[in-house]
């Protein structure tokens, strides 16, 4: 069976799908940052573009899935991580290679590089056959492997790298420095190893482990002139084996195969990401499978977050909010009031982000989530570099939303934040009641964050929210976003909520 | 090479203090006692801290142990100042050579090492020889083994051993390497072999025409050469450079464990000097394991409130088994503070196998000990009063387990009434469940009471005593509490015999309750 692509079905050129440049509301829903963040330190394989392609299939989205369950194992999912490690340790092997100017340096580079790659493929191949593979992504490249690793060539590639590694490792020998500005070389036999004897004297006061007093050399790649005279007198003590390693070189100049490669690159669309997820689960954050819908917008997330936010939190130790939502029967609109700071952004964000990651078939943060299957997303969030002059301003989010209207269909997801909130109130209003209408009648769905308090109220379709504070210290943020207001508590007792200090959360901090 | 003296197995070494070793030293009174135990000594006093706040994890017999070390100190105590100032010699001997001479190349640690042990050696022997004088007289069984181990270990043929390394380790027949190729061919696994000498290297390089060898020599002028040539023999000598410098440093260290337990007994010796002089009672207390409940003794007094005042002070007693907490009452300035701090005092110091100032005292041992006092400011502003003390008390909760020992004084008392008793209620109730031991200085009528309604067995009462004519005579006695905490006292003796001027229409605004009805 031939392998194409583990992240789009059956498509031959794969990487003409891509696209390079970000959508345009990654900015807004800060899903740039989630997208840095997942590839930090993977420039190499150019994952980006991975993330910015959307295609509104269901079935790409099942293919992902299947691939993410199987890599639930995680045996699997670490067999998968040093295989990509092994084959990024060989190519840094060529890259520094290639700079070095001595032949019998080289040689020996070369040589590790391609023991590197065949004892990777060859435990890549091992390990995909011992695991329970349901994914067709999966099954098809493992079924390409095996039979890769059952060719002539790549046992002839093996079994050669390992005769020429054992001659290698086979060499000894021994160099007599006196004080006079001369050394000898030759073979060395057996003999005592001077510096355990001196260690076994001193081993009676020996506590504790000591401090390390070596000496940290600059270990350069290449030879200084004594380690050069030194190895051409290694060389004239072994000439057999220096000459195999030559011949070796000349035979397997070009040993990397096509469809490796792009799996390679592929299947770090799946460890970059969820190396980001692990990130949140041991902060004790969930990540779930999304469902996915065609017919019906009854969607709901339980426990989701903004990624972007949490993953800053996460490090300070300082606590992430989850924010539930759902609509049910007729509602598809969330409008968003309440005090500043009380996490009205970071929930418009939350509802865009969903939805994308569920898009891309990736995992979403919460417990559990169903998500529509969307054409566009559509943003619109107030900029303050964009402040020119009020009448500019109030203009230039009326043709914005206006082209936003004009190419939302039905299955668009509209997320509005602030807009119109430098205009009177009663511009605002205005404005802000003609664009509810047009998109109540477009039925799509839609996160409006607004300072506009009449939205809340405006039809059945629309669902509204509150961000709160603590009661008694407005300064506190919540990040809260309820469907209905919080009830306040007793001050003393507030306090020792905050603190974990009532009589149930110091029994359940304490463990007997 | 152990030395033994706190512990029958494990060396003492430094050891991090406990978190919260600031407010045990402040509520507890601490440094008074650390001074007297210090005479002037930094080392004394830092060492005499160190040990007594980092050894609440000790068990029953380690303490039994350490106390029968300390008998022999107090007996013997010429012979362990004369070892303590061996320990001192030992570990000054680093500060005589002019180390920062000596480069951070294997050479220079090498040579470093090589002139430190040869110093150190005199003192190893000087020891052995006072350990030889000393079988008889010591019955502690630290001591004995410590006397044991420096016969047994330093024996002159030993030390000989030691001076002909450090005579090989000169390498004036040169220095011989083994070595394989490693990464890119470069030599690798580099290993110093015992240099032949002039004979057998004969034998090695040329002999018999067994193998081949092959000879370079540098032209003198030839520098950058040389430095090659200098960091192979570098990297030759590496390994055992590493291993001298650091067999150096652990025999320095076994002078610094050797001088900090000592100090610690030290200390001891001249708090036992001082107290004997004021004529105040000391015992060796009798531990009990730590899921005991037991708090009984018989004039338990604080020691650091004898050692700054002139005349004799007043000592408690108390009875409690299968208690997990008492609380305590009564007057202000009635003893109350006093009498926390010395059950926090003594915990500590029979917890290090120090006596305590007391005539007799037994008590459960506790993992953590805690203080929660009522602070006289917010110094950081950033919270109110009450926030501050919950927040304490949050840090407190996250190091508490099961058997920790917990002392409250008039916590939680920065809110109203009301309000701060049911908060105290909740925390003491839960940490009474988890088996944490408490002992609570309160005026909160309605806490104190509360529990005392409740007729729960693990709980004991004191109260702060005054006598009919209102005079307080710092001693607790068992018993209920009671409403007022006598504050009465206080404001008639300030305002009525200090003649201050009665001010009612202030005394109405600041009525907390605020009944201008009535």
């Amino acid at each position: 069976m031939t392998f194409y692509s583990i992240l789009f079905p059956g498509a031959e050129d794969p990487q003409s799908r891509e696209v390079a440049e970000a959508p345009e509301f990654f900015r807004d829903l800060n899903l740039h940052q989630v997208v840095d963040a997942i590839t930090a330190g993977k420039d190499i394989y150019n994952l980006k573009p991975l993330f910015y392609t959307y295609l509104p299939d269901i079935d790409v989205i099942a293919y992902r899935h299947e691939v993410l369950r199987d890599l639930e194992d995680e045996l699997l999912l670490g067999n998968l991580k040093s295989f990509a490690q092994e084959m990024s340790k060989m190519r840094q092997l060529f890259a520094d290679s290639s700079k070095l100017s001595d032949d019998r340096q080289k040689q020996r580079w070369f040589l590790e590089g391609a023991a590197i790659y065949g004892c990777a493929i060859a435990k890549l191949a091992r390990d995909l056959s011992s695991a329970q593979i349901k994914a067709r992504a999966l099954s098809t490249f493992r079924d390409y492997l095996i039979g890769y690793v059952a060719s002539a060539s790549f046992r002839a590639l093996a079994s050669d790298t390992e005769k020429r590694q054992a001659d290698l490792a086979s060499i000894r020998y021994a160099t007599l420095i006196s004080g006079a500005g001369s050394f000898k070389v030759s073979k060395y036999r057996d003999g005592i190893d001077y510096c355990s004897e001196v260690e076994r004297t001193f081993q009676k006061f020996k506590y504790g482990s000591g401090k390390d007093y070596r000496y940290k050399f600059r270990d350069l790649p290449h030879l200084n002139v004594i380690e050069a005279k030194v190895l051409e007198f290694v060389t004239q003590l072994y000439p057999g084996i220096f000459d195999s390693l030559t011949d070796y070189c000349d035979r397997y100049s070009n040993y990397q195969e096509k469809p490796i490669q792009v799996f390679e690159r592929e299947i770090q669309f799946y460890i970059s990401f969820l190396d980001y997820v692990e990130v949140f689960r041991r902060a004790g954050l969930t990540f779930c499978y999304p469902e996915i819908t065609t017919d019906s917008k009854e969607i709901y997330s339980e426990g989701g977050y903004d990624v972007a936010l949490a993953y800053k939190l996460v490090p300070e130790g300082a606590t992430v909010v989850c924010n539930d939502f759902h609509f049910k029967g007729q509602e598809r609109i969330f409008v968003v009031t309440g005090p500043n700071q009380g996490g009205k952004t970071t929930f418009s964000r939350e509802f865009g982000q969903i939805h994308y990651l569920a898009g891309i078939g990736c995992l979403v943060p919460g417990r559990a989530a169903k998500v529509h299957l969307f054409d566009h997303i559509m943003t619109h969030y107030e900029r303050n570099e964009y402040m020119i002059n009020l009448q500019g301003k109030l203009q230039d989010d009326v043709i914005r939303i206006h082209e936003v209207l004009e190419r939302a269909t039905p299955n668009s997801i509209i997320i509005l934040n602030e807009i119109f909130s430098s205009t009177a109130l009663q511009d605002a209003l205005f404005l802000s009641q003609r664009i509810m209408e047009k998109i109540i009648d477009l039925d799509a769905l839609c996160v409006w964050v607004t300072f506009v308090d009449q939205l809340a109220s405006f039809s059945e379709k629309v669902v509204s929210m509150v961000s709160t504070v603590v009661p008694h210290e407005p300064t506190v943020r919540t990040y809260k976003v309820f469907r209905k207001p919080a009830e306040g508590v007793a001050y003393a007792l507030s306090i020792a909520e905050k603190y974990g200090l009532t009589y149930d959360r110091i029994k359940d901090r304490i463990s007997l | 090479m152990k030395v033994c003296l706190l512990h029958p197995e494990h060396d003492y070494d430094s050891e991090p203090l406990p978190w919260n070793e600031q407010a045990l030293v402040h509520d507890l009174g601490l440094d008074v006692v650390l001074a007297v135990m210090a005479q002037r000594d930094k080392f004394l006093f830092a060492a005499s801290k160190e040990i007594i706040l980092s050894s609440l994890a000790t068990d029953v017999d380690t303490i039994l142990y350490r106390q029968r070390v300390l008998q022999d100190c107090l007996k013997h105590s010429s012979v362990v100042r004369e070892l303590y100032s061996l320990a001192v010699r030992g570990v000054e001997r680093e500060n005589k050579g002019y180390w920062s001479f000596f480069s951070k190349y294997p050479t220079g640690v090498l040579n470093r090492s090589l002139e430190l042990i040869q110093m150190l050696l005199d003192v190893l022997r000087k020891l052995r020889i006072l350990a030889e004088k000393q079988t008889d007289g010591f019955n502690s069984e630290g001591f004995r083994n410590l006397f044991a181990m420096l016969k047994r270990e330093l024996t002159d043929e030993y030390l000989d051993d030691i001076r002909a390394h450090l005579q090989e380790l000169r390498f004036l027949n040169g220095v011989l390497i083994s070595a394989e190729l490693g990464e890119g061919n470069k030599g690798a696994n580099y290993v110093l072999r015992k240099s032949p000498s002039k004979k057998t290297r004969f034998l090695w390089f040329f002999g018999g025409g067994r193998d081949q060898s092959f000879q370079f020599r540098l032209h003198p002028r030839d520098q950058r050469g040389a430095k090659a040539l200098g960091e192979l023999n570098e990297r030759g000598i590496d390994q055992v450079a590493n291993v001298l410098g650091q067999s150096a440093d652990y025999i320095l260290a076994f002078f610094k464990r050797l001088r900090t337990q000592l100090g610690f007994y030290l200390g001891c010796m001249n708090l036992h000097q001082a107290l004997a002089k004021k004529k105040e009672p000391v015992c060796l207390p009798v531990p009990v394991n730590a899921n005991e409940r037991r708090h009984s003794f018989t004039e338990l007094y604080d020691i650091g409130l004898a050692l700054s005042i002139r005349s004799q002070v007043v000592g408690n007693d108390l009875g409690a088994e299968h208690k997990d907490m008492v609380i305590i009452t009564g007057a202000n300035q009635g003893g109350k503070s006093t009498f926390l701090r010395s059950i926090g005092l003594a915990q500590l110091m029979m917890q290090a196998g120090m006596f305590v100032g007391a005539t007799s005292f037994s008590a459960n041992l506790c993992s953590t000990l805690c203080t929660h006092y009522r602070r006289e400011e917010d110094e950081t502003m950033n919270s109110g009063k009450f926030d501050e003390e919950l927040q304490r008390m949050d840090e407190i909760v996250d190091h508490l387990s099961p058997n920790s020992l917990v002392l409250f004084n008039e916590s939680f008392a920065a809110t109203n009434e009301r309000e701060g008793s049911e908060i105290a209620r909740q925390i003491v109730s839960a940490l009474a469940e988890r088996r944490i031991k408490m002992f609570f200085v309160s005026h909160q009528y309605t806490f104190t009471s509360g529990f005392h309604g409740r007729k729960w067995n693990n709980v004991t009462f004191l109260r702060a005593e005054r006598r009919a004519d209102g005079s307080r005579t710092y001693k607790l006695v068992q018993a209920e509490p009671l409403r007022t905490s006598y504050g009465e006292d206080l404001y008639n003796r300030i305002f009525e015999h200090k003649l201050v001027p009665e001010r009612p229409e202030l005394e109405l605004v600041t009525s907390p309750t605020g009944d201008q009805s009535s």
